[in-house]
């Protein structure tokens, strides 16, 4: 087990070295420099050549390199273009309500496709597996901002059940009004992000239980006068939910990262929007902030997918 | 020996064919398939046949007069955007670039990750665990963000560069699909036979493995198409797709970004909406019904 752990952290780091080598790279293709968010046009290009030469912009590549990684380390990512502030503060605020919006996201996705799953996997082939087949189908197959527009411009526009942007109102006070003014407001995108995320999780429960069916623990547990009820409740859907728990890692991290084209459909101010409106006022420190974030959070939750894998799975294990 | 390299030469075309023929059965056997086809088709006679008549600069020229007339009014038949260009035709342009850049991605996705995959599959081993380290990289990067920095750093961006960039990421996951069918299949007999016989590693890979792929690239095609048609409106949505002089569905519906435009003025977007819908949607029915016909093929061999 530990053996397994270990091993596979060792494969992160040189993801994680080269990770960092392509973000930097991507830094420096883009315009500017750390002290463009400082300067304005007042400023004399000989205390802004000191101040390159000073913070060694005019060192080898590869010193430079040291020092951001070194930086990054210590969570100092820089300083913002446009808000002249510290991007490690400006990230921190978006990814709060970044947060909350994948939180509620992922207990949707879970509730709305586990019993899905269950109910396809148990009555395969009949009248309800084929009505899950097709939301499953169309889940799959619409665009995700396609959904998501249609979703904001039915629910939100012609019946106006739901606000359409923001992330909580302002005329909103103490803490259950804020809370409830919050949840309002993520309530929408969330259910409609987590609609277009259950296809994958609904499939693999639905395949699951399907092939446990036939297998022989569950003739000999039949055999034996266990309660159809009790089968399908406790030995084969336990044996079916442990693909579902090795994507819990991989599902919220792609929240994480994916959640820009939603929030920008709802002008949800999380960390999507920031890095699209980072790119519009082409503020690249927190671009690029952004980019190796976002990365870290694909590694790990992949890092956490196989974790979970390798505990309920021995079969993965290195031995 | 001269009698089996005869049966050979029969034998030879019908094989892949066979793969052709029972897709086509499939197709023709499920009345929903057969629609989403027709729904296919008359999009790429509406996009396709529809912007042979239409002279691309008089259709994107901008004229402020025209400006956001409603539907039917003044000659348009689903209105004018903000630069007074007719909707009917900006569909007509725009869907055909999206189905074009969603294809042209595909046919590179497709050779570059069939040959890899052909290759870390048959050799396996070393070559396959460095392709796969590699592949397995490319896949954690957050592929939207980077596309988004890369799209808006280029100098020189067009359509052509939109393609590559997609690209660049998608062989992956083509790469994937067919190393692991050609994992199952290097320890066959067959390939096997052929190695003893002292037929090439590449003769092996392409004229002996490469025709029992056949079903899977349609497939394959077939499904990698709408996604890519998705990638690309996705990105021209959020304005970091195709240049803003060329019409796209995605650059369409991201007039929706814009509340005033989503109650006010629904015919700027959503007819881009409902057409990119019925392409993914009826592309996405076929791809699927041609996977039911090669699993059904696969259990009855």
């Amino acid at each position: 087990m530990w053996k397994t752990v270990l091993r596979r952290i060792l494969i992160m780091i040189p993801q994680l070295i080269i990770l960092s080598i392509l973000v930097f790279f991507l830094a420096k293709m883009m315009p500017g420099d750390p002290f463009t968010g400082m300067i304005n046009p007042n400023s004399d290009p000989k205390t802004i050549a000191h101040l390159k030469q000073e913070y060694g912009l005019n060192d080898p590549v590869w010193v430079q390199y040291g020092r951001w990684v070194g930086n990054l380390f210590h969570g100092d990512l820089g300083q913002s273009y446009i808000q002249k502030v510290p991007v490690a503060s400006l990230i921190w605020d978006r990814a709060v309500n970044t947060f909350w919006l994948s939180l509620v996201t992922v207990i949707i996705t879970y509730a709305i496709a586990i019993p899905l799953g269950i109910t396809a996997g148990r009555h395969q082939d009949q009248w309800q597996d084929q009505s899950i087949q097709i939301f499953n189908y169309i889940t799959l197959a619409t665009p995700a901002f396609v959904f998501y527009i249609l979703g904001l411009y039915i629910f939100g526009f012609v019946l106006g059940w739901f606000p359409v942007s923001g992330s909580v109102s302002d005329t909103a006070s103490e803490f259950f009004g804020i809370l409830g003014s919050r949840l309002y407001h993520i309530i929408l995108p969330a259910i409609l992000c987590a609609l277009i995320t259950t296809t994958a999780t609904v499939q693999y429960l639905r395949t699951g239980i399907v092939d446990n069916k036939v297998e022989d623990y569950v003739r000999t547990a039949r055999s034996k006068g266990v309660p159809d009820k009790v089968v399908f409740n406790k030995h084969i859907l336990r044996n079916s939910m442990l693909p579902i728990a090795a994507f819990l890692g991989t599902t919220i991290t792609g929240l994480l990262s994916g959640s820009m084209i939603i929030e920008t459909v709802f002008s949800y101010p999380g960390m999507g929007k920031l890095f699209l409106d980072s790119i519009g006022q082409r503020d690249y420190t927190t671009l690029t902030a952004l980019i190796m974030i976002f990365g870290i959070l694909t590694l790990l939750g992949n890092l956490i997918s196989d974790i979970v894998m390798s505990i309920v799975d021995p079969r993965i294990r290195v031995q | 020996m001269a009698e089996e390299t005869k049966q050979d030469k029969q034998n030879k075309p019908t094989l892949p064919a066979s793969g052709f023929r029972v897709v086509a059965r499939e197709i023709f056997h499920d009345p929903t398939a057969m629609i989403a086809l027709i729904i296919i088709i008359l999009i790429l006679l509406f996009t396709f046949v529809g912007s042979l008549f239409l002279n691309s600069s008089q259709v994107t020229q901008i004229n402020i007069a025209d400006a956001y007339y409603g539907w039917g009014e003044a000659g348009h038949l689903l209105g004018t955007d903000d630069g007074g260009r007719d909707i009917v035709q900006l569909l007509m342009m725009g869907g055909r670039n999206s189905i074009f850049i969603g294809v042209a991605i595909t046919i590179i996705t497709e050779c570059v990750g069939l040959v890899i995959g052909l290759v870390a599959g048959y050799f396996g081993g070393l070559t396959d665990s460095i392709i796969m380290r590699i592949v397995d990289f490319i896949q954690i990067l957050p592929q939207m963000p980077i596309l988004i920095v890369l799209v808006t750093v280029i100098p020189n961006y067009n359509a052509f560069t939109l393609v590559l960039l997609i690209a660049m990421f998608g062989w992956t996951t083509t790469v994937r699909y067919y190393r692991s069918f050609v994992l199952s299949q290097s320890g066959r007999e067959y390939v096997l036979a052929s190695k003893t016989s002292g037929s090439s590693n590449l003769q092996i890979m392409f004229r002996e493995v490469l025709p029992n792929i056949t079903s899977m690239i349609i497939i394959d095609v077939v499904l990698t198409i709408a996604g890519n048609i998705g990638i690309e409106t996705t990105l021209s949505f959020i304005g970091y797709g195709l240049p803003s002089n060329v019409p796209s569905l995605g650059s369409l519906i991201g007039f929706a970004n814009d509340p005033v435009n989503v109650t006010t003025r629904p015919w700027l977007w959503l007819p881009a909406t409902i057409l990119l819908l019925a392409i993914s949607l009826s592309i996405n029915y076929v791809g699927r019904a041609l996977q039911r016909a090669f699993d059904a093929r696969q259990r009855e061999n």
